[in-house]
Order: structure tokens, then C-alpha cells, then sequence
């Protein structure tokens, strides 16, 4: 196994330390602030790959752990009670990545931002910690601490920085995902009380049998709770209205991280720690997923505002990462994890683009435009691969994910396999129909003034760009990683034998 | 008659602290050309003395003064916590008398001796003793309430509060008489409230009857069931009253409402937290064999407190107010700590009751957070409606940064100490049997979200308004206060582990039999 030493840490003290650092910089010297946000994304990003490296696919399990203990042996508190317990596995792996990347381009949009720049990168780095400590930690505590601390800033984020009806999407967003945590609260206490162990050490509560029927019956807490947060229908409404609402960076964390959390959480606190329910409901969590994809895609259909057009395709995207976990098969929920990584960097590339046009623009109104094309090929380019991720287009990051997801459903669930395939399709509909509006056609004279994308929008295009085509041309290094953990994954079943056998599904 | 040994050095501190307020309150009198300031800074250094003294000279002492008062680990804890809410109230306050109140001796006198009552209260282990501490709480805080005798709200909060104070404590007093006469007396440790034991001492004390007489004359266990019964209605509705739980609230609101603010700050913090202590001292030394009849009483009245406050706070306009239900609500989240007081073990009961404390003391450093807060923006303002915090985010970003890290940690948000002390108090019930308590408790704790974010968004969206918009400074020994609150607050959110195992060998001496 290779040795990171306490990287993990690293991972949470650094945008903690930029908080605070943030925090006591005199607010006007904003361009201190920017320095000490490109700095600490940059380190993020570094570490994340180091981290996604170093994890060693051919032990599995869970590496790197750190424990330092918090309470213990007091109260209610037995051996390592609660701990800052840090480890992740092989799904964790290229969401931690995932997360490098997308804060350290999210950065890079936000250099523009000059009012309370300050107050935008405290609450920004406390959102990246807490979107860390959830992918790391191990122990249901902390994991639901940091499962918080990733919600909280949201609000005042988009509250003070946001647009388009900024209130109610803010208000939207925050009550209806603090309403979903609030079933995973109660499944917490629940299987803490009916472990009887005194510990939130996530360890030894895989390790617990629990009665059958208790995890029927708080099962769906954990489905539920977090599934608000991957969109799942009809809990998704809050996700359009707050990607509207919320600013260009805050979009892309949002809808390319958090929404992860939701799905990440699912598996965590769901199937590893309560498999028994996983029987009678996987199966409802892919019909929701299926009717999430589908719903999203006619959705995103009718939108002519660019933000609704990504959130909604969002939900859709969202819906096929529950339709792969729901298969409950190895290809399936490895699809799932791949899907999960894959829509993270398109839809922060997707909210990223959009940002850049509607900051000159004013409007995100597709109608308005036309001919962009002309005025800004890079911002069409880019945009485009976006897109064409999103479609599943052979040799980017997308087709790779879907085909595992529809490869698993249709092992089982042929007619859902069906509706996501259809979904597919229509996102392609849209997709293009978008290009095409926005992009090509005649020139409309009123964007003469239109400049292309800046250096920095450039450089977070990039880096967001490369993980897709990587991920589409060469998916080894994530299939790998995943499937060491989804293998291990309780009640999953092994479709196709080893994965290593199908060497179409690896190679894209 | 034993002669009944008193060891005055156990309660030196409240000899100290009751002659100390003495002499601020003479001395204001006779010294009036002393600046007011001098009396308050005064009173809060010599308090902060007398925590420090405290806290070094008894700690593990564990001894009892004369069977009234014990000088356990819990006594020591809510003296240390009595002493320091009392002198950041009044460090808090020092502007806010200077500039709207008079006769500042006696303010800072009665908030010294109600710190008085409330350290003998968390002592008390005999329900005389017990009730004349109580009253004593209450009369120093019914003529604090009513301090700022030409504000027509002051009087009439003040009148509400003492006029059902009176009432609740007449319920109180007569439940510890039918409590006393049915178990033959007033010592917690000696309360057994199947009544045999107090029959047993009767029988004997009447004539020389056989002891095989005297057993077959016992009442039989369950027969003064109805009487005990009563008893505990009584008390609950009076130790209701005190710490606010519905139906009991009413006056709540009010009183804080005319209260001078350092006062509201005062009573909603240290008031409640000295009933909690009592109740908490009560209802594990003395009446946790009679669990069964009392648990469910307060599991219903935890869950209607839990609901009442925190729907009724959706309409508040005035912060005072706000924060009057905020606190009912946060009392419902308290009560569940005595309701999880019935569990198999003693263990498990002090589980419970270490997780109330533990609730109690994060719960009162962030409120008197809030309130230090509101005090800073009031000396400025003189206004204490929610829409008259607009904009301050940028009239004074730090006193808006703090508010909000006060209002989270309120709402149970992590980082700040709401989040992990609920997280404990609701775990606790979940794990002695009483989820639904905490399926309640988290709901509205998502509630209260929203009216907490209603406030930090009038913070933090809208502009100033009004004639007054300009920025401000807040003066040092405020800052310093806010400062070490909102370290506090910090610290029980992000490493409550020595407090935790403070509070959890506090609560052990409750528990004698453990």
C-alpha cells in the first residue's frame, strides 16, 4: 500500500486554514484574497491528485486512515466514541479528485468577483471542507458534521452573491436540503441506539448485523434524506431554482460536487451500513432515478434560460447515478460512481461557460443570442464539449459512465434501462438544439461587443476539460479504483464476473 | 437532636458573594460621585475573582453543608457558570445602564444576588432550602425586569412576571407539601416516594408498636400513588412556570420583551439555567424512583415546547421576542434531557442528564452571545425590531458575522457549539428509548432554521435604512466579551471533549448509587 502520510488532513486543514487566513486579511486588500484563494486551489488540486494516485486499487479497502480521537470512553461514548476518522476507498478516490478539480477551477471563475471578494472565499473554502470531510470521513459524526458545513454557506452565498430571484432560490435550497438531513439525523441516532456499540466509528457499524426489519425501516431515511441532495424526484425542485440563483462558482461546486454528496451518501450511509434494506429499496431508488432522468431531460427541453437548461439536465444526469446505484449490480453501481465523476466536471465546465457569457451578456436568455460563434469560438468550444459530454458521446468522460449505468440496468431492469437510454437520447435533443440556437446561426448585431472567454475562464475550462476527455479516452485508472470498492460493496451483485473480463466496458 | 456540624468553609464563595453585593450596593450609595462605570466594571472583575477562586478550591470537595446544601462537582460547576453569566451580563450592561438606566448599584447588586440564588439552588438538596433559593432568583429578576421603571413595557412585563411567578411558585410549594407530608420528608436523599419508609418513622414515632404491626400497617406500594401523583403535576407545573415550558410560557415573551436587554440576557441564560439545574438535581436525587409517573408528564410537555416555540417564532417582528421563543423552544430540547432521566440504568440516567448539561451550557454561552450582541447594536440604535438589523453586515461587519455564528450555532448548524450538544442531547434520548422525542426535536430544529435565517438575511442582503446608516464601533470591554463567547461557542463545537468529561463527573454525584 503507498503511503500518504496524513494527506488527508492536509485535505480539511488547508481550506481551513485559507478560511482563516481569509478571514483576518484586511478586506481591502482583495487582491490578497484572491492570491490566498488561487494558492490554497491549486494546493487542493495537487493533493487531490496525489491522493487519487496513490490509492492503491489492488488492496481496495480503505486506505490512508487516520484516527484522531475527539471523545471516547465517557457517557454515552464507548472506545473511539467519536473520532476524526479519515480514510477513503475506492469510490471516495475520484470524488475527492473530483472535488480538487472543481474548487481550484471554481477559483479561478471567481477572480473577477470584487464585491466582499473576503466574505466570498471564507464561506467558498468552508463549503470545499466540508465537501472533503464528507468524502474522507469514516465516522457518521463527523460525516454528517461535514455534511452540514457543506450545506450552511450555500445560502449566504447565493443570498449576497447570486441573481435571477436569488431569495427564494436561496431559501429554497437551504429548507429543503437541511429538511433532508433531518431524516438522516434521525437514521443516525436510530442506528446508533440499535447498534448498542457507543460509537460512530462507520468500521464497526458495517460490522453490526442489524435486525432486518430496522434497516427496512430506516433505510429509506438515509435513501431519502440524502437523496434530496442528488435531486432525487420529486425532491429536485430546489435544484434548478438554486443553480439559477446561485453565482457562477457556487453553481459549479453545487451542481459538479455537493449534488455527489447526496449520492456518495447513499452508498455510505445506506448500502454499507444498513444492506438488509437494500432489497426492498434499491429498487424504488431506480424507479425515482429513472423518472429523475427522464423528467429532468424533457424538462431541460423547454427551458430558454442556459442555467435551467443545465440544472435541469442536472436532475437527468443525477437520475442516471441513481438509476446505476438502483441496479444493485457491480457494472450498475460502477457506472454510478463513474457517472457521478463525470457529471461533476461537465457540469461545473457547463455552469462555468455559462457564467462567462452572462457576465458580459446580461442575460442567459437563449432565445437572444445567435451567432455567438463568431464572437466567441473559444466560449463555443468549450461549451460544446460540455455539451457533447453531457450527450455521451464516445471518447468523453459521459459515454463511458452511461454505458456501465444502461450495461447494469439492462442486465435486470430492462424497461428502465430503456427510459435512461431514451433520456440519453433526448439530452442530445437539447443539447444540440442549444448549440445550434445560441451559437451558430445569424449574427446577432446586439453581441458585437462580445469578448471571449478570459485567461482565467480559459484555464478552469481546461482543467475541467482534461479529466473528460482523460476519463473518455482512458478510463482504466477510475474503473480500476471504483470497482475495487463497489466489489466490496454488501449485497451488490457480481454481474459479468470481473470487470477486468470486459475489456469493451474498459476501454470506452 | 444531633448537633448538626456546620462547616462555613463550604460555602465560603456565596458568603463572599452575598456580602460583595452588599457592599456594591452600599457603596454605590454612599460614593455617588463615583462614576457608574466603576461600580460595573467592579462587579464583574470581583466576580470573575471569585469563579477563578471557585473553581481552584472545590473542585472534588464532595462534601454537604449541614444536609441542605451539597458541595459536590455539580455545585462547583453552575457556581463557576452562575458567576461567569453574572459578570458578562454585567459587562455586557455596563454601557446600556450608564445610558438608560438609574440607581446602577442596586441594578448590579439584585444581578449579584440572583446569582446568589441560583448557585444555592443548583446546591440545594432539601426542598426548603431548595424553594427559598428559588424565590430568591425570582424576586432580584422581578425587580430587574422591571428596572427601567419609565419604559411602559418594563412594568408591564414585570408585572406578568411577578404576578405569575407568585402563582407558580404557590404550585411549586404546594406540591413539595403533599410530596412532604405523603414521604415524611424534605431531604432529596431521603425521599422515597412510595411513601413506606415515611410511614415506618411515623408508626415509630406514635407509640411502641411491633415492628410486625407496624409492616402490616404500611401503606402497600401503589397506595399513595394518586397523592404522589399530584404532587408531581404540581411541581412540574411550578418548575414549568420557571423555566418556561408550555403551557407554562406566557409570561416569557413579555418579560423579555420589557426587560432591559442585559437583564432579557440574564434571565433567558442564567435564569434558565439555574431552574435546569434545580430540576435536573430534583428529579435525580430525589424523584427518579418515581420515573414512570413523571416521564411521560414531561415527554409531552418537552414535545408541545419543542412545537409551540419554535412555530410561534415564524411570526415574531421583535428580536426580544424572537429570541423569547427561540428560548421556550430550546427548553423543549432541554426537557428531553430529563425525560431520557428514565432509562434501565443509573448509567444510562446519567447519560442523560450529563447531555442536558452539556446542552444547557452551550445552549446559555450562545445566547448570551445573541444578547451581547443585540446590547452592542442597541447602545447604538436604540431599536430592537429584526428589520432594524438591516444592512448591518455593513455598518459593522463584525458584530454581524458574530450575531450570525450565534444564530447557526442556535439552529444547530456545525462549527458552533448547537451542533454538537444536540447532537448528544438528541442521541441520548434516541439511545434511552425515546426517538420520537428527537424525531421531534430535529424537525423543528430545521424550523428554526428559517426564522434564524430570516434574521441573517435582513443582515446580510439588504442595505441600511433609515436616518442612521452610518458604521459604528463597539467599545473594547464588549468586543473582549464578544470575543470570548464566540470563543466558547467555537470551542464546544469543535472539541467539547473536556467539558464533556467535566459535566459527565459533575452529574456522577447525582447519582449516589452508581
Amino acid at each position: 500500500m503507498n503511503d500518504v502520510g496524513e494527506l488527508l488532513l492536509v485535505l480539511l486543514l488547508i481550506p481551513g486554514a485559507a478560511c482563516l487566513l481569509t478571514l483576518l486579511t484586511p478586506s481591502r486588500h482583495d487582491q490578497v484574497v484572491r492570491v490566498i484563494a488561487l494558492a490554497t486551489g491549486i494546493a487542493v488540486f495537487v493533493i487531490s491528485i496525489i491522493v487519487f494516485a496513490a490509492f492503491d486499487y489492488s488492496e481496495g479497502g480503505f486506505q490512508f486512515a487516520l484516527r484522531y480521537v475527539w471523545i471516547e470512553n465517557v457517557g454515552i461514548f464507548q472506545e473511539n466514541g467519536i473520532s476524526l476518522f479519515l480514510a477513503i476507498d475506492g469510490i471516495a478516490a475520484p470524488l475527492v479528485l473530483l472535488n480538487g478539480i472543481v474548487a481550484c477551477a471554481g477559483v479561478l471563475v471567481s477572480w473577477k468577483i470584487d464585491y466582499r471578494n473576503k466574505d466570498f472565499f471564507i464561506l467558498f473554502w468552508a463549503l470545499v471542507a466540508g465537501v472533503f470531510g464528507v468524502y474522507i470521513s469514516q465516522d457518521l459524526f463527523f460525516w454528517f458534521f461535514f455534511y452540514e458545513l457543506a450545506v450552511l454557506p450555500m445560502y449566504l452565498l447565493i443570498v449576497v452573491w447570486g441573481s435571477t430571484n436569488k431569495e427564494y432560490g436561496a431559501m429554497k435550497l437551504t429548507m429543503v436540503l437541511v429538511g433532508g438531513s433531518v431524516l438522516i439525523f434521525i437514521g443516525i441516532f436510530a442506528v446508533f441506539a440499535e447498534a448498542g456499540a457507543g460509537t460512530f466509528d462507520m468500521a464497526v457499524l458495517r460490522e453490526v448485523e442489524f435486525d432486518k426489519s430496522f434497516a427496512k425501516t430506516f433505510f429509506p431515511f438515509f435513501m431519502i434524506g440524502c437523496g434530496v441532495l442528488a435531486g432525487l424526484w420529486p425532491f429536485h425542485t430546489w435544484s434548478p431554482d438554486g443553480h439559477v440563483a446561485a453565482p457562477t462558482a457556487v453553481s459549479m461546486l453545487h451542481a459538479g460536487v455537493l449534488m455527489k454528496l447526496g449520492a456518495f451518501g447513499i452508498v455510505r450511509l445506506g448500502i454499507e451500513t444498513l444492506p438488509a434494506g437494500t432489497d426492498l429499496w434499491m429498487p424504488v431508488l431506480l424507479v425515482l432515478g429513472g423518472i429523475a432522468a427522464i423528467y429532468g431531460a424533457f424538462s431541460a427541453l423547454h427551458q430558454t434560460d442556459l442555467k435551467f437548461v443545465v440544472g435541469y439536465s442536472s436532475v437527468s444526469h443525477m437520475g442516471f447515478v441513481l438509476l446505476g446505484l438502483g441496479t444493485m449490480n457491480t457494472i450498475g453501481v460502477n457506472g454510478a460512481v463513474l457517472q457521478m465523476f463525470s457529471h461533476g466536471v461537465m457540469t461545473a465546465l457547463f455552469f462555468a461557460m455559462v457564467g462567462a457569457i452572462y457576465d458580459q451578456a446580461h442575460t442567459r436568455d437563449i432565445t437572444q443570442f445567435g451567432g455567438i460563434i463568431k464572437r466567441m469560438p473559444l466560449f463555443v468550444i468549450f461549451f460544446g464539449i460540455a455539451g457533447l459530454a453531457s450527450l455521451g458521446l464516445p471518447g468523453l468522460s459521459g459515454f463511458v459512465a452511461e454505458f456501465h449505468i444502461f450495461v447494469g440496468a439492462v442486465a435486470e431492469f430492462p424497461f428502465w434501462a430503456a427510459i435512461g437510454v431514451l433520456s440519453a437520447a433526448l439530452t442530445a435533443v437539447y443539447v444540440l438544439r442549444l448549440l445550434g440556437r445560441a451559437t451558430l446561426g445569424p449574427v446577432n448585431p446586439r453581441w458585437d461587443g462580445l469578448r471571449d472567454i478570459s485567461r482565467w475562464e480559459m484555464a478552469a475550462g481546461l482543467m475541467l476539460i482534461a479529466p473528460i476527455v482523460a476519463m473518455g479516452v482512458w478510463p482504466d485508472p477510475f474503473v480500476d479504483r471504483i470497482a475495487s470498492a463497489v466489489l466490496e460493496l454488501p449485497s451488490v451483485d457480481e454481474v459479468g464476473g470481473s470487470l477486468a473480463n470486459l475489456p469493451v466496458v474498459r476501454g470506452g | 437532636m444531633d448537633v448538626i456540624d456546620l462547616e462555613y468553609a463550604l460555602i465560603i464563595p456565596e458568603l463572599v458573594l452575598a456580602s460583595f453585593a452588599t457592599l456594591i450596593v452600599a457603596g454605590a450609595l454612599i460614593f455617588r460621585r463615583v462614576p457608574q462605570e466603576v461600580w460595573g466594571y467592579l462587579s464583574a472583575a470581583g466576580l470573575v475573582v471569585l469563579l477563578v477562586l471557585t473553581a481552584v478550591f472545590y473542585i472534588n470537595v464532595n462534601d454537604d453543608f449541614a444536609n441542605v446544601l451539597a458541595v459536590d462537582n455539580y455545585t462547583v460547576l453552575f457556581r463557576v457558570f452562575f458567576l461567569g453569566i453574572a459578570a458578562f451580563a454585567i459587562l455586557a450592561g455596563v454601557q446600556f445602564a450608564g445610558d438608560r438606566l438609574r440607581h446602577h448599584g442596586e441594578f448590579y447588586g439584585l444581578i449579584m444576588f440572583a446569582t446568589l440564588g441560583m448557585m444555592l439552588l443548583a446546591a440545594s438538596r432539601e426542598l426548603i432550602t431548595a424553594y427559598l433559593s428559588l424565590e430568591l432568583m425570582s424576586f432580584s429578576l422581578y425587580i430587574l425586569v422591571g428596572f427601567n421603571k419609565l419604559n411602559p413595557f418594563s412594568n408591564e412585563g414585570s408585572l406578568k412576571y411577578l404576578l405569575l411567578g407568585a402563582f407558580s411558585s404557590a404550585l411549586f410549594l404546594y406540591g413539595l407539601s403533599i410530596l412532604y407530608g405523603v414521604t415524611g420528608t424534605t431531604t432529596y436523599s431521603a425521599i422515597e416516594p412510595d411513601g413506606i419508609e415515611a410511614g415506618r418513622n411515623i408508626a415509630q414515632q406514635l407509640g411502641n408498636f411491633s415492628a410486625a404491626t407496624i409492616d402490616s400497617a404500611l401503606p402497600i406500594p401503589g397506595d399513595v400513588r394518586p397523592a404522589i401523583i399530584v404532587a408531581l403535576v404540581l411541581i412540574v407545573a411550578g418548575l414549568g412556570f420557571k423555566v418556561s415550558a408550555v403551557p407554562f410560557h406566557q409570561w416569557t415573551p413579555d418579560a423579555y420583551q420589557g426587560a432591559p436587554l442585559p437583564i432579557t440576557a440574564f434571565l433567558s441564560a442564567a435564569g434558565k439555567a439555574a431552574a435546569f439545574a434545580f430540576f435536573l438535581r430534583l428529579f435525580s436525587e430525589a424523584l427518579l424512583p418515581a420515573a414512570a409517573e413523571w416521564s411521560w408528564l414531561i415527554a409531552v410537555i418537552a414535545a408541545l415546547t419543542m412545537i409551540t416555540g419554535n412555530l410561534v417564532a415564524l411570526r415574531q417582528t421583535n428580536m426580544k421576542r424572537l429570541m423569547a421563543y427561540s428560548s421556550i423552544g430550546q427548553v423543549g430540547y432541554l426537557l428531553i434531557g430529563i425525560v431520557a432521566l428514565d432509562a434501565g440504568s443509573l448509567a444510562e440516567s446519567q447519560d442523560a442528564a450529563t447531555a442536558l448539561v452539556l446542552h444547557l451550557l452551550g445552549y446559555v454561552a450562545t445566547n448570551v452571545l445573541v444578547f451581547t450582541a443585540l446590547i452592542a447594536f442597541y447602545n447604538r440604535t436604540g431599536k430592537d425590531d429584526i428589520v432594524d438589523l438591516r444592512g448591518l453586515a455593513e455598518r459593522q461587519p463584525m458584530l454581524a458575522l458574530l450575531l450570525s455564528i450565534a444564530l447557526f450555532s442556535l439552529a444547530g448548524m456545525p462549527l458552533f457549539a448547537g451542533f454538537a450538544t444536540k447532537f448528544v442531547i438528541f442521541q441520548v434520548a434516541a439511545s434511552n428509548g425515546h426517538l420520537w422525542l428527537a424525531v421531534i426535536g430535529v424537525t423543528v430544529s430545521f424550523v428554526s432554521l428559517y426564522y434564524y435565517l430570516m434574521v441573517i438575511k435582513q443582515m446580510y442582503l439588504y442595505k441600511p435604512e433609515g436616518d442612521d446608516t452610518g458604521r459604528f464601533s463597539v467599545p473594547a470591554p464588549m468586543m473582549g466579551a464578544l470575543a470570548v463567547l464566540t470563543g466558547a461557542v467555537f470551542l464546544v463545537g469543535l472539541y467539547p471533549a473536556p467539558l464533556f468529561k467535566a459535566i459527565d463527573a459533575s452529574t456522577a454525584m447525582l447519582f449516589p448509587g452508581l
